[in-house]
């Protein structure tokens, strides 16, 4: 893998975007869309993290053994954040105690 | 990582410059996936006791202040470019400037823990710091704590991590102005570079979560 150098003009466009998302989940957050508050909340921040990874870490142009250490990680983490929220969100459910 | 020059760049017990590169840039990674399930553990008790309670972390995240947290966010961003600008810097040989995007990296870290610390002293203040010290009135008050518990755990992790980083950052910048970076060997400041972003990230995720809950 020969190294790829990113050029000031992306690592500003990305400086931009990154700008930009965290005005707008502030914004977001003084308004009330319900439950999809926090699906917003998080999706900005997903994808705010998505480009320093991409881009900032170089995880773009980055060898096949790197993507697989990217893809690990956060799989490892949704794994774990997932069944432990569905574990403790469904509790109760069996003795018809819905939550909702 | 005793390289004083290009002939020494390469260490002794790696073929060629490239391999060496892949290798501690794989390495930087494998560490950063660490660091992931550090955090993790951290984020998943956040997760758990915000489902049990989530009155609580709505009255704590209101006692947080939007705006200091919102600027660090501002903060940190831009320190993540300055520290990519030193990378290219590294890459393309503009020795004088790694060292200047390094410096630049460095004031802005040093406001974001600035910041922090006066946020951390006024919770002092306002009797929300975690132990005997904590009064609030309100019905919530033990399930606040625990949010607040969570609140110094995980910006406290973060802050260390800050910590860490601005100290390494001394280092390097140190290296850049004696020149000891080069085209050839510009993967120590990459490297070094990962570490930043990945707390970068960690931020970008604790904003949110702690600062913007119910805030509608």
């Amino acid at each position: 893998m020969s190294e790829h150098i990113v050029t000031p003009k992306t690592y500003l466009i990305i400086l931009a975007c990154l700008v930009i998302l965290t005005v707008t989940t502030v914004a977001a957050a003084f308004q009330d869309f319900g439950d999809l508050n926090n699906l917003i909340a998080v999706g900005i921040a997903v994808t705010k993290a998505a480009l320093v990874v991409l881009f900032f870490m170089h995880g773009k142009w980055g060898s096949r053994m790197v993507k697989l250490a990217i893809f690990g990680a956060g799989l490892w983490l949704v794994f774990l954040l997932m069944i432990t929220w569905f574990d403790y969100w469904s509790r109760g459910w069996m003795d018809g105690a819905m939550p909702f | 990582m005793s390289a004083t020059g290009e002939t020494t760049a390469l260490q002794h017990h790696f073929d060629s410059m490239e391999q060496q590169r892949d290798t501690s840039t794989l390495g930087m990674w494998t560490f950063v996936a660490q660091e992931v399930m550090f955090f993790g553990g951290l984020f998943t008790a956040y997760l758990v006791y915000r489902v049990l309670h989530p009155k609580a972390f709505e009255i704590g995240s209101a006692h947080l202040d939007i705006w200091l947290g919102g600027i660090n966010t501002a903060v940190l961003i831009a320190s993540s470019f300055t520290m990519a600008m030193a990378v290219w810097a590294a890459q393309t040989g503009r020795r004088k400037q790694i060292g200047h995007f390094l410096v630049a990296t460095l004031i802005l870290g040093s406001v974001f823990l600035g910041i922090k610390a006066y946020e951390y002293n006024h919770k002092w203040h306002e009797h929300l710091v975690p132990g005997s010290h904590f009064a609030l009135d309100s019905p919530y008050e033990d399930n606040v704590e625990l949010f607040f518990c969570l609140y110094f755990a995980m910006t406290g992790m973060h802050a260390l991590h800050m910590v860490i980083g601005v100290g390494l950052l001394l280092w390097f910048i140190v290296k850049a102005y004696k020149g000891r970076f080069t085209p050839e060997y510009s993967h120590p400041v990459e490297i070094f570079g990962l570490y930043w972003h990945f707390v970068d990230i960690v931020w970008i995720f604790l904003f949110p979560l702690l600062y913007l809950l119910g805030r509608h």
